[in-house]
Order: structure tokens, then C-alpha cells, then sequence
């Protein structure tokens, strides 16, 4: 299952919700982009959770925000088309709003 | 017409957004359509349940009739997540109708089952 | 693969709309077909023809209309949600005593239903919302 976060972290538990839930790909857009970087609280969960999910992050909402310089170890970095390719991988996608 | 397994995916408490209401009207149209429709509540999606909601001053319709409709349209998979009851001080007693209490990592599973998964 | 897309925001409060519609174009740019766009909640609001937003800004409901008539892409706005939200088209304004319509171009008011038809239809349905 994809999971689709776009919520900051440090604003709604999104992120935690979808942990709970189990295990696939987790793609933050828009402001849950600021789960994926280096440095802040939210590193040991993401990086705690890389045995069981797959963490990607879309490229022009990390841009947009200033953070692409600071994605941490172990997140793919995709575009749209990655986007649409993730949607297309997986039979489900939840959206954590 | 096909028949595929929608799951509605409920996180948000009622009354402060529209959109647990505006959810459940897309519930009884899936059922309407014959889908095998099941509800999740998850997060503060749970409080949508809880009995004894007197909406009269707020003046917003109450949830609590609409329950008693999914019965009526066959909708009867109701979970709700353990974590997030026991989280809010909740127990399955203080809900207005009967549910299947589940642990979130047990939704997830039944998530993955669903040919379309909604959440609003 | 055909896909759906819910839109369950407005336009420019929540950048829901705006990730919509570039998913939109990406799954078009892929080859993949979209079966339907259905608006739902506040995401009504897409489709008002009445909106100025500043010049320097990108125009939500104009960039739905054309990409819904380049791609003969199929928007669908659900009748309650518009109704309690003051979206109208010729039937509703009738139906409903309004003075005025506002649909924008590209743009059609139906029932729950063809969300749930998209649900069925589609191989997948993706939602962007708050």
C-alpha cells in the first residue's frame, strides 16, 4: 500500500498513524516533505521504520520549502512521474489528511 | 456492475469539520451501489461515535440517527482502533453502536485488502 | 491504467488542488488514462468562474477548465456539496430559486454516485485533501 502524508509532522500525527498501520511506501508532498529531513525530531522515526517501509519525498515541495539540501540517508527523492509510478506500483493508496 | 471492497477511512472528530458528515453521505451512496462497503475510525475519528452527542446548541444534525441507517443499507463492518479509543480515555461501551475493535496494525491489514481506500 | 482523482479542497487555501492537478498532468504525460475528477467538500470551489485571482498568481480554475478541455477530461462537482456551498449550474439554479449561475467551463454537477463509479471504474483513485 502507498501511503501519501502531507502534513507536517510537527502539526498532525499523520506520520504516526500511518506507521501504526502496518508496513509498503510512504511519500510525503506538500508540508509532510518536512518529515524527511536531517537533524530533526522526527529522524529516529523515519529511520526506525526503513526495515519496514520505503520513504520517498517529492522533489518540488522539498524545493519549494528550502529543505532539499538536507533529505536524510535512506529517502528517494521522486518527481511527478514518480509519483504517478508509485500510484501505479501499488493496488492501494491511503492518504493520511 | 462490478463489486469492489471500499474502505471509508475515518480520522476526524464530528461537528468542528464537515468532513465526517460529508463522509458518511459517501458511505450510504456506496451501499446504495451495492459495494462491499467497510468503516474504519481511526485517530479522532473515533469521537464520531461516541454516544450521547446533543447537538442543539451547536445547531448541527447530530450523528447518532445516521448510525442506525448503515443497518438499514447492510453496511455492518465498522472498526475502530483500539490505540486510538484507549488514547482518548474511550472504551467500545461508550460508543452508540456495536464495532469491531481492532489494533491499528490490524486495520492496516484489512486496508490492504480494499480495491479503493476513501478518506476525508 | 485509468485513474480517479478526488479534489476535497478549495482552491488556494490548501495546496491540495494544486498537487491534484499536477498529478493529473503527470498521469497524463505517463500515457495513463484519467477516468474522472470529482470534487468533493470545499474542493467545489475549483469551479466557480467568478474567481480574480492576481495577475502574477496561477489561475486554479481556469487551469482545470483547460486542461479538462485538451485532455476531454471529465470534472465532476457533487450536487450537495455544491449546493451547501452556492456552486450552480442552469438545472440547480432553477431547481432552487438562485438569480444567478457560476459553473466554470469544463465543469459538470452530479450526484455521490459517479465518485463511487469512479471508485468501481478506475484502477485507481487517489484523494488530495487537508
Amino acid at each position: 500500500m502507498l501511503h501519501i502524508i502531507n502534513k507536517s509532522p510537527y502539526d498532525r500525527p499523520a506520520l504516526d498513524s500511518a506507521l501504526a498501520t502496518g508496513e509498503g511506501s510512504i511519500l510525503f508532498i506538500e508540508d509532510g516533505v518536512y518529515a524527511a529531513v536531517k537533524g530533526g525530531a522526527e529522524e529516529s522515526k523515519v529511520k526506525g521504520a526503513q526495515g519496514k517501509f520505503k520513504f520517498y519525498a517529492l522533489n518540488v515541495d522539498l524545493d519549494a520549502r528550502g529543505i532539499a539540501d538536507r533529505v536524510m540517508d535512506g529517502i528517494t527523492v521522486v518527481d511527478y512521474a514518480g509519483f504517478v509510478d508509485l500510484v501505479a506500483q501499488n493496488k492501494t493508496c491511503q492518504s493520511w489528511l | 456492475m462490478a463489486t469492489k471492497k471500499f474502505m471509508f477511512v475515518n480520522r476526524k472528530a464530528p461537528y468542528g469539520t464537515i468532513y465526517a458528515w460529508e463522509a458518511l453521505e459517501v458511505v450510504l451512496i456506496a451501499a446504495a451501489f451495492e459495494q462491499d462497503v467497510s468503516l474504519a475510525f481511526l485517530d479522532d475519528g473515533v469521537f464520531q461515535l461516541k454516544k450521547g452527542h446533543n447537538t442543539k446548541g451547536i445547531e448541527l444534525k447530530a450523528f447518532e440517527k445516521t448510525w442506525g441507517a448503515l443497518e438499514d443499507y447492510d453496511v455492518t463492518k465498522l472498526y475502530v482502533a483500539s490505540e486510538s479509543l484507549a488514547e482518548r480515555g474511550l472504551t467500545a461501551d461508550d460508543l452508540a453502536i456495536p464495532v469491531e475493535v481492532l489494533s491499528r496494525a490490524d486495520i492496516g491489514k484489512l486496508m490492504e485488502e480494499q480495491d479503493v481506500l476513501l478518506s476525508f | 491504467m485509468k485513474f480517479s482523482i478526488l479534489v476535497s479542497e478549495g482552491p488556494y487555501t490548501h495546496q491540495s488542488s494544486d498537487t491534484a492537478y499536477q498529478f493529473a498532468k503527470a498521469v497524463l504525460s505517463k500515457g495513463h488514462e484519467i477516468f474522472r475528477i470529482f470534487f468533493y467538500h470545499d474542493g467545489v470551489n475549483n469551479a466557480t468562474r467568478l474567481t480574480t485571482p492576481p495577475q502574477d498568481d496561477r489561475n486554479i480554475v481556469n487551469r482545470w477548465s483547460k486542461l479538462a478541455a485538451e485532455n476531454n477530461l471529465d470534472l465532476v462537482v457533487c450536487v450537495a456539496a455544491a449546493q451547501r456551498r452556492g456552486i450552480v449550474d442552469e438545472g440547480e439554479m432553477k431547481r432552487n430559486g438562485k438569480d444567478a449561475t457560476n459553473l466554470a467551463p469544463g465543469f459538470r454537477i452530479s450526484g455521490l454516485g459517479q465518485l463511487i463509479e469512479a471508485g468501481i471504474q478506475s484502477d485507481r483513485l487517489v484523494v488530495f485533501g487537508d
